[in-house]
């Protein structure tokens, strides 16, 4: 049986993880070539690294930390944040992530996806996704880009299934309502479009106990649960919330051979 | 003892080679077929679509110098698209494949069609960690997961999947709405659906036995 991915999510600016609340006032947490090898140890299903750094020099810094992550982690990790380019793609792709994530550049020019999912594959191309909800659309949620500051006049549901139309393999979908608030995720948006679509739906944004991602991966339909803060403060473990998991008979793995050589 | 890592375009090679490294693996990466009398196993990765892959080793010889490797009995393993073009013909885009083991390739969502399965409970592709039960026996399955316990997962990413024509050349099955081979195996031929590559641990020990106990 299919399991339920943990995946667990660092920012990155100019080299440095960093977290912040509803995209605001970051602050720098650790080195995330030695978090993502810690969190691979520990179990974790896949990693994703979002460039939140502004600057073109910090861009050739993600490159080498997506190196480096490469070559010491052997799991699957994706990464997003500044994509604007087939060629974007292929930089983080060529320096060893499996999946590029775009999200504004999609909504601003969608023919990216196609074009990713043409020359990569699908299963390397993931939308992120933010979302609001706003009872004047559809769905009750509309799409807002750039880190949620500017609202568009998509439906998140339908953007979702045009997406998978154009060639994206997996969603990531992030409720900004939610988001940093640690009180669970956005169940109702993520169980509309997890049921819509035939991709993996990764939900996102809320998290705070583990209670939270038995909901969003039952109730919620969610293929894979992301967390951030849960983890990079010290409140939880990865090996915690997996067995907290199995024990609510959510199917996850348990055993990632911590005692083989 | 060399390794050739076989780089057909399909897709990029870095996981293979930071897994290779990390066990400390004399390999080489190669793109033609005049540097495999110098190989003693061969690796085929590959993540991708059948078709360009196949014109791919068609154009490049590389198709044929495989054929020719696998036939002399030299250890293979194949990963993913390349555990998928060894077999006769993939129904993605209706290509046939390079025959060294007899089967087809098949479309989930064509299969979940003909049994009705509910629309959408299986998500394709099939993305994700998926748990492998080892078929016991003595062949090469055996030796290809050496001390990995049975029913533990490994890290699937596909649309497609492999059905060997004898089914005594399964040696791992896994369940994503039907149950198929994720692994097979015939004589010192292994080729997996999973990615050993992205498997953790567990995924560092198969290739670990591929380079040690198959030879």
């Amino acid at each position: 049986m299919l399991e339920k991915r943990v995946v667990v999510c660092l920012d990155v600016r100019d080299g440095k993880t960093t977290k912040g609340v509803k995209f605001q006032g970051n602050v720098d947490i650790g080195d995330p070539v030695a978090m993502a090898k810690k969190y691979y140890e520990e179990g974790t299903d896949e990693l994703v690294f979002y460039d939140i750094t502004a600057s073109s020099e910090g861009r050739g810094i993600m490159i080498q930390v997506v190196e480096q992550v490469a070559s010491q982690i052997f799991i699957p990790f994706s990464v997003g944040g500044g994509i604007s380019s087939v060629q974007d793609m292929r930089r983080v792709i060529l320096a060893g992530a499996e999946k590029v994530s775009v999200n504004s550049q999609g909504v601003k020019n969608p023919a990216i996806i196609e074009e990713g999912a043409s020359l990569f594959g699908s299963q390397c191309i993931v939308l992120g996704m933010d979302v609001l909800a706003d009872k004047d659309f559809p769905s009750g949620y509309r799409v807002v880009i750039n880190g949620g500051r500017v609202p568009t006049q998509l439906d998140a549901l339908e953007w979702a299934l045009r997406a998978e139309a154009l060639g994206a393999g997996e969603i990531v979908l992030n409720s900004i309502d939610t988001d940093g608030m640690k009180n669970g995720y956005e169940l109702t948006i993520t169980r509309r479009i997890s049921e819509a679509v035939r991709i993996p739906v990764v939900a996102s944004g809320g998290a705070g106990r583990p209670e939270h991602l038995a909901e969003v991966l039952t109730k919620g339909r969610a293929d894979a649960a992301l967390i951030a803060s849960m983890v990079h403060f010290g409140d939880y473990t990865v090996p915690g919330i997996k067995a907290y998991l199995a024990g609510q008979g959510v199917p996850v793995r348990t055993d990632w051979g911590s005692g083989v050589r | 003892m060399k390794i050739g890592l076989i780089d057909y375009d399909a897709g990029n090679l870095t996981s293979v080679v930071a897994a290779l490294r990390h066990l400390g693996a004399d390999y080489q990466v190669v793109t033609d077929p005049k540097a495999f009398p110098s190989l003693d196993k061969i690796i085929v990765p590959g993540v991708g679509e059948a078709r360009s892959a196949m014109e791919h080793l068609d154009r490049t010889g590389l198709g044929q110098a495989i054929i020719e490797f696998a036939s002399r009995g030299k250890p293979f393993l194949g990963i993913c698209l390349g555990s998928q073009i060894i077999l006769d013909y993939s129904e993605e885009r209706q290509t046939p494949g390079l025959g060294i083991v007899p089967g087809r390739c098949k479309s989930f969502l064509t299969e979940y069609r003909r049994q009705n399965l509910p629309d959408k409970e299986f998500k394709i592709p099939h993305i994700g960690w998926n748990q492998v039960r080892v078929i016991p026996g003595d062949g090469i399955g055996t030796r290809l997961f050496d001390g990995i316990p049975d029913g533990r997962s490994f890290y699937f990413d596909h649309g497609y999947y492999n059905v060997p024509a004898e089914s005594q050349w399964v040696i791992g099955q896994t369940d994503h709405g039907i149950t198929f081979p994720a692994a097979f195996g015939k004589d010192n031929l292994a080729a997996v659906q999973f990615h050993p590559e992205k498997s953790g641990i567990y995924g560092l020990r198969l290739f670990d036995n591929f380079l040690k106990r198959i030879s």
